[in-house]
């Protein structure tokens, strides 16, 4: 479903990604892993838009969406989160949910209709699987960390996309809300059929959940296969599962 | 369907505010009256900014242009045209919204401070316009004695007017400010980028906003006519449009009624200290200062944080 060949990015002279490639098959849950400065979160920005590359190929349903603007790349099914919390701190928990299925529905534009009536059902239908209906009244702003990162899927599966990009989604949290997270996310691609692409920098997080495992190491992509087959991959052991020493 | 947002409990006391509006005129000093006629258009013009200041997160810096735009249109068609005076009147926030549209699509480009200083230029072009060109504007004494038709022409008849078209702005844009349009908005000024990757077209929605708000503040334009019966430069000055701006800081550019609040305040503060000092510049920096120290989301924020939780939550769009 989601193809991306050989792409580059250059911030000044560093080469934040340098020829990495990745393939996501529909209804896979895919995981990106490498160290703190791999690249993760530019190839995702390279995928969904809010950067350009420099080279290379970003083929989604066999369309090269890689000149595309953000709002478009969404509008053609891809939904992302972000590491840092990116929601819209002012308006309330079901606001920030409501707003992105308003979107997908196409209602945005909408001028004389009280926006509370409207993708009720659906919003509350996202807020409840990732466990935030009681809190629908909050002030995002407000909420404590791990709420904000389930709002921040929240938001993404307000769009009904058919592929789910999410970066580090348990950026900050502790052992226990890893697990549950990761959970979460198992969860959410069984029951609503997602396709999801995830990246994570602690390795043992993703071997049980991901279908397919993608590293990454200084822009570069050393490997993608099943668990199995990374896990035993030399190169992959050398590099990083390997001693303390990184290279 | 609007039976949710219009309930009694909300509706209620500005029903009697505006009952007691009505019956203002009958009791108050002839001068009383004018003032309340200009809170009225002010408090409509501040109310315009704020929908792309407060709602939209837009650095509109030079509001008062496009006030200048529609106060002049409809000055230039009802002297130096015959058509009906009807036609001036609609005139007026059209030009105001088509000149909106022109200077918005630039600045849409350009992110924050940058959209800002386009602006100040783009609409101190339109005040050199005015300021210059004098066979056609009267230059920098404006035009006055702007004659209007009988129905609005004594200061009661201007002063209903004036409320009635203030009231009927003030319902449309609470309706916009509910709507989904509204929505988004509010969503892409707490945060453009995220707006972008749930699929909205953030400039367009911006621009959007912004012919909106420029074609209430034509309105606005066509209201001070009425009230005043002149024009002049002044209007379409970039201190004016900071004013204007302090008008919904410091009424609360967050919440939706703040800046008639504003407005009323400034208005009050310049018409009486105005009397005592010519440094009303100077007070309006001091305003500033103290604002952005003290009360930070403005006076209506200020009082809605303390009194009443319930009823913030209520403007601000919360689910229920
Ligand atoms: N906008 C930017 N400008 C300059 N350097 C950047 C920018 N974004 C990321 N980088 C650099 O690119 C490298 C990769 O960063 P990132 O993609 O965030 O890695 P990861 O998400 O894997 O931790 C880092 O060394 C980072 O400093
Ligand atoms: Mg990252």
């Amino acid at each position: 479903m989601l193809r991306v060949e050989e792409i580059h990015k250059s911030f000044d002279d560093f080469k934040a990604v340098n020829g990495a490639s990745l393939t996501v098959e529909k209804g896979e849950l895919v995981a990106v892993i490498g160290p703190n400065g791999a690249g993760k979160t530019t190839l995702f920005n390279l995928i969904t838009g809010q950067l350009k590359p420099d080279r290379g190929k970003v083929v989604f349903k066999d369309e090269d969406i890689s000149k595309l603007p953000p709002y478009q790349i969404c509008g053609r099914g891809i939904a992302r989160s972000f590491q840092i919390a990116n929601i819209f701190p002012r308006l309330t928990v079901f606001r920030n949910v409501q707003v992105s299925v308003l979107s997908q529905q196409g209602k945005s534009r909408k001028l004389f209709y009280p926006a509370e009536k409207l993708a009720v059902k659906e919003t509350n239908s996202i807020l409840e699987s990732v466990g935030l209906l009681d809190k629908a009244g909050s002030t995002a702003g407000s909420l404590a960390h791990g709420d904000q990162r389930a709002l921040e899927i929240a938001i993404a599966l307000g769009n009904e996309p058919e592929l789910v990009i999410l970066d580090e989604p348990t950026a900050g949290m502790s052992p226990e809300e890893t697990t549950a997270t990761m959970e979460l996310i198992k969860r959410l691609a069984d029951s609503r059929g997602l396709t999801i692409l995830f990246c994570e920098h602690d390795m043992e997080v993703v071997f049980n959940v991901a279908q397919s495992i993608m590293v990454m190491h200084q822009g570069l992509t050393i490997i993608q296969g099943e668990p199995d087959e990374v896990r035993n991959s030399s190169q992959v052991q050398e590099c990083y599962l390997g001693g303390a020493e990184p290279c | 369907m609007f039976r949710d947002i219009f309930n009694l409990k909300s509706v209620g006391p500005l029903v009697v505010i505006f009952i007691i509006l009505l019956i203002l005129p009958t009791i108050l000093p002839r001068f009383y009256t004018y003032i309340l006629a200009v809170i009225f258009v002010t408090a409509l013009l501040a109310m315009s900014l704020n929908m792309v200041v407060g709602h939209g997160g837009l650095f509109q810096f030079h509001h008062g242009a496009f006030y200048g735009v529609g106060a002049y249109t409809v000055a230039l068609m009802l002297t130096k045209t015959s058509l009906p005076v009807w036609t001036g009147f609609i005139a007026g926030p059209i030009i105001a919204a088509l000149t909106g549209l022109l200077i918005g699509a630039f600045c849409v480009r350009l992110t924050r401070l940058y959209f800002g200083m386009l602006q100040i230029s783009l609409g101190s072009l339109i005040w050199a316009i005015a300021f210059r060109w004098y066979s056609l504007t009267g230059g920098d004494d404006g035009m006055h004695g702007i004659p209007m038709p009988p129905i609005i022409s004594s200061q009661n008849s201007a002063y209903y007017f004036t409320l009635i078209i203030m009231a009927i702005c003030l319902i449309i844009m609470y309706l916009i400010f509910k709507s989904p349009f509204g929505a988004t908005l509010q969503a892409i000024r707490d945060n453009p980028e995220r707006c972008e990757a749930i699929g909205i077209n953030v400039r367009r929605h911006q621009l959007i906003a912004i012919v909106i708000a420029t074609f209430f503040a034509g309105i606005a334009g066509v209201l001070f006519v009425v009230v005043e019966g002149s024009v002049f430069p002044d209007l379409l000055f970039w201190v004016f449009s900071l004013e204007i701006f302090i008008m919904c800081l410091l009424g609360g550019w967050f919440t939706f009624a703040g800046p008639v609040l504003g407005a009323a305040i400034m208005i009050s503060l310049r018409t009486f200290v105005g009397i005592y000092t010519e440094y009303w510049t100077l007070i309006l920096g001091i305003i500033l200062i103290l604002l952005i120290f003290f009360l930070p989301e403005g006076v209506w924020g200020y009082i809605l944080e303390k009194f009443g939780r319930q009823s913030k939550e209520a403007i601000e769009g919360g689910s229920k």
